[in-house]
């Protein structure tokens, strides 16, 4: 067996030989690689729009029509977080069909981490104005920093700690659940209970990490003032730029041949088994995979927001995860980068108006896209694009074969 | 003394550590036996499926099994194949490999396919990708994330393809295809392994009589190359394939040789038409199975 790089067309010595079976393999090939058709202008469109805000706030004066507000920019920023939030629900949801109910804490995990560097940042300049310890502790007569406060002032190792405990109670979690080969509606209640166990933890004093209060009163990041423009507009670039590193990082695995073993755990877990795979671990890898995605996001979430609380481990957060993704469309990155924004701009505009009634809103919403649109607004995008198929004639033609349904997974 | 003992074991400088050592172990097949079950018993809830079960393929052999409903068949492949556990017995693939404590990937890696009596593929895949997935390589999920198919390996495919006649259907949904093609891509899944025994579970069940000729065909060229066990109920077909017959009844061998000594066995007359004398309703499906 020879390792070549793969290229269908060019391998005379095959003896696969049929036109139609050649032509196919280019372009089942073609699929497979990092950049598939949507792939690559979803990013560019991000990052376009991503610069002409920033540009709009930084370089327009403020009376300027088309001047963005400071304010919007974080706020775009956190939806952001909140897209990779969605893309890591959906990468263990839509393609491998384990029903995380608490991703939520991953994020939570990854922006205490964060949290925990900017208070360190804060020093001498806390209400106390003790140089080490952070305000909470001296309120609670701590006299040293608890152990696992130690490193958190260097931001190299807070960022570490940021993706890799939440990846580490991912592997934990994984390997336990997968190993005893629990599925369904047992292990949607058992993230569920992780969650609700770190939501009572951290609200405890004891445990160290600001209780009820959590984290706040940020001053600067790395020397750069978070209340100021540039910094705010930074942590939005760079935002960005991580969203489009995890979807086309992400793009990459679940086209390679492991994301088709890992489609196949979805759609037939023993037939996956009997083939050969050792399910438990593809599960166990996605997940921890997943989880340091939604770490990541807590940890840029936490500097633009300003604060970080156990109620971000509240359960129904993390339903609003599967909710976004739902509304957006399950099995598709983009449809989750897409269902998170939405929703999410929804729940700014409607929260503004009446906020007692959002959850009525997003569980009727959660409703109503279970019973009419079963694969989400990309499904939505995806019927009406076969019903009215003329928009786009290149992709109307390769529409031809019966595998319109692969759209989906781009 | 016995740590430092163990201490130098660990570190032998002439083997490598067995954990790191490659264990992929070749089937043994000196003496022209594949499969030895012996003594098997599996219950469940006090319920004995099987019942001190004795079995012996041959290398090479194409077995038919079969048996009423309920008679054990497919918990003797859920056996073998690392998906159920048994309480007493022993099943060794070749004279080597003890494959009770072994779990399902492992045994499929042992080069064991397995066919089950409902037809599963993946349907949201593509039938490329379906045999893509089955093919005999590193299943481990690095090596499958950096994964490349070799012109080797597309060969293959395109092989195992024209055996199963879907050629055409190649970059098809698995899922559009009709109930007899989701069997034969089922049974090209275990084809694109290069497996040493295939047990298939109920092949035509639901196939139409072309389907069920062409599919008697296919078995019959595997075997020889392959062993092949196949558990079925259309005796029509079992006798197109016309091989050593086994019978199971209540969890244990009632009878074995070809399927004319088989219908003339007393034990197994007089099982089915002691049965059907007791209960008149079911004679016809007595028939039905010889
Ligand atoms: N997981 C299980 N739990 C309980 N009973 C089972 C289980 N699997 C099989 N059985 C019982 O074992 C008997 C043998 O079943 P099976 O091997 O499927 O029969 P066959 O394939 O020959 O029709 C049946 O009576 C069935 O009800
Ligand atoms: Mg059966």
């Amino acid at each position: 067996m020879n390792n070549n790089p793969m290229s269908f067309n060019s391998t005379p010595s095959s003896s696969a030989s049929s036109d139609a079976f050649n032509q196919g393999l280019a372009k089942e090939a073609n699929s497979s690689r990092a950049f598939g058709k949507h792939t690559a202008p979803f990013v560019i469109l991000l990052l376009v729009i991503t610069l002409l805000a920033s540009a709009a706030n930084l370089l327009l004066p403020e009376s300027a029509s088309l001047y963005v507000s400071t304010y919007s920019i974080t706020l775009l920023g956190k939806y952001l977080c909140y897209a990779m939030l969605a893309l890591a629900v959906d990468i263990i949801w839509g393609y491998c069909g384990i029903l995380s109910l608490g991703h939520g804490a991953f994020f939570a995990l990854g922006g205490y981490a964060m949290g925990m560097y900017l208070m360190r940042q804060i020093g001498d300049r806390g209400v106390y104005g003790n140089p080490l310890l952070p305000d909470f502790m001296v309120f609670l007569d701590w006299q040293e920093l608890p152990w696992f406060w130690l490193g958190m002032d260097q931001f190299w190792f807070a960022m570490i700690m940021a993706v890799f405990i939440p990846g580490l109670l991912a592997f934990v979690f994984g390997w336990l659940a997968f190993r005893s080969r629990v599925t369904g509606v047992y292990l949607s209640i058992m993230t569920q209970a992780l969650t609700y166990a770190l939501l009572l933890s951290f609200f405890r004093n004891e445990m160290g990490f600001g209780g009820n209060n959590g984290l706040t009163d940020f001053k600067e990041i790395l020397g750069f003032d978070l209340q100021s423009d540039a910094t705010r507009v930074s942590l939005f670039v760079i935002t960005a730029i991580m969203l489009s590193l995890v979807f086309v990082s992400s793009h990459y695995i679940l086209k390679s041949r492991l994301g088709k073993v890992v489609l196949a755990v979805r759609d037939g877990e023993s037939r996956a088994r009997f083939l050969g795979y050792r399910t438990q671990n593809y599960k166990v890898w996605l997940f921890v995979y997943s989880a340091v995605i939604a770490g990541i996001a807590g940890a840029l979430y936490v500097p633009q927001v300003g604060i970080i609380n156990p109620g971000e481990f509240s359960p129904i957060n993390s339903i609003e995860i599967v909710i976004w993704v739902a509304v957006g469309g399950r099995g598709t990155l983009i449809g989750a980068i897409i269902g998170a924004l939405l929703v999410n701009y929804a729940k700014t505009r409607f929260t503004a108006i009446m906020p007692e009634a959002w959850l009525f809103a997003l569980g009727a919403m959660f409703v109503l896209v279970t019973l009419y649109l079963p694969k989400g607004l990309m499904g939505l995008y995806d019927q009406l694009k076969t019903k009215y198929g003329t928009s786009n004639t290149e992709s109307s033609k390769s529409n031809t074969t019966p595998s319109t349904h692969k759209e989906a997974n781009e | 003394m016995s740590l430092l003992e163990s201490t130098r074991n660990t570190f032998r400088r002439d083997q490598v550590w067995s954990f790191l050592a490659p264990h992929e172990q070749q089937v043994n097949v000196d003496k022209d036996m594949i499969l030895y079950v012996e003594g098997l018993s599996v219950s469940f809830d006090g319920f004995k499926a099987l019942n001190d079960l004795n079995l012996y393929i041959n290398d090479g052999e194409l077995r038919c099994l079969i048996g009423a409903n309920g008679a054990g068949k497919t918990t003797l492949m859920d056996v073998i194949t690392g998906k159920t556990a048994c309480d007493t017995g022993s099943v060794f693939f070749g004279q080597n490999i003890d494959l009770l404590n072994k779990d399902e990937a492992e045994i499929a890696q042992l080069g064991i396919g397995r066919k089950f009596q409902k037809p599963t593929v993946f349907e949201e895949q593509t039938v490329f990708s379906n045999l893509e997935l089955s093919l005999k390589s590193d299943k481990g999920v690095l090596p499958t994330l950096w994964a490349k198919l070799t012109p080797t390996q597309l060969d293959r495919i395109d092989e195992v393809l024209t055996t199963i006649g879907l050629k055409q259907q190649c970059f098809m949904l698995a899922g559009a295809l009709s109930h007899g093609q989701k069997q034969w891509l089922e049974i090209g899944m275990l084809l694109a392994a290069e497996p040493r025994l295939l047990l298939i579970d109920e092949p035509v069940a639901g196939m139409t009589a072309q389907e069920t000729e062409r599919t008697a065909e296919l078995l019959t060229s595997l075997a020889g190359d392959h062993t092949v066990i196949v558990v079925e109920h259309d005796m029509e077909f079992v006798r197109s394939l016309a091989r050593t017959v086994t019978v199971l009844h209540q969890g244990s061998v009632l009878a074995e040789g070809t399927m004319d000594q088989i219908q003339n066995h007393p034990d197994v007359i007089e099982v089915y038409l002691g049965e059907d004398a007791s209960l008149t309703s079911s004679t016809k499906a007595g028939e039905s199975y010889l």
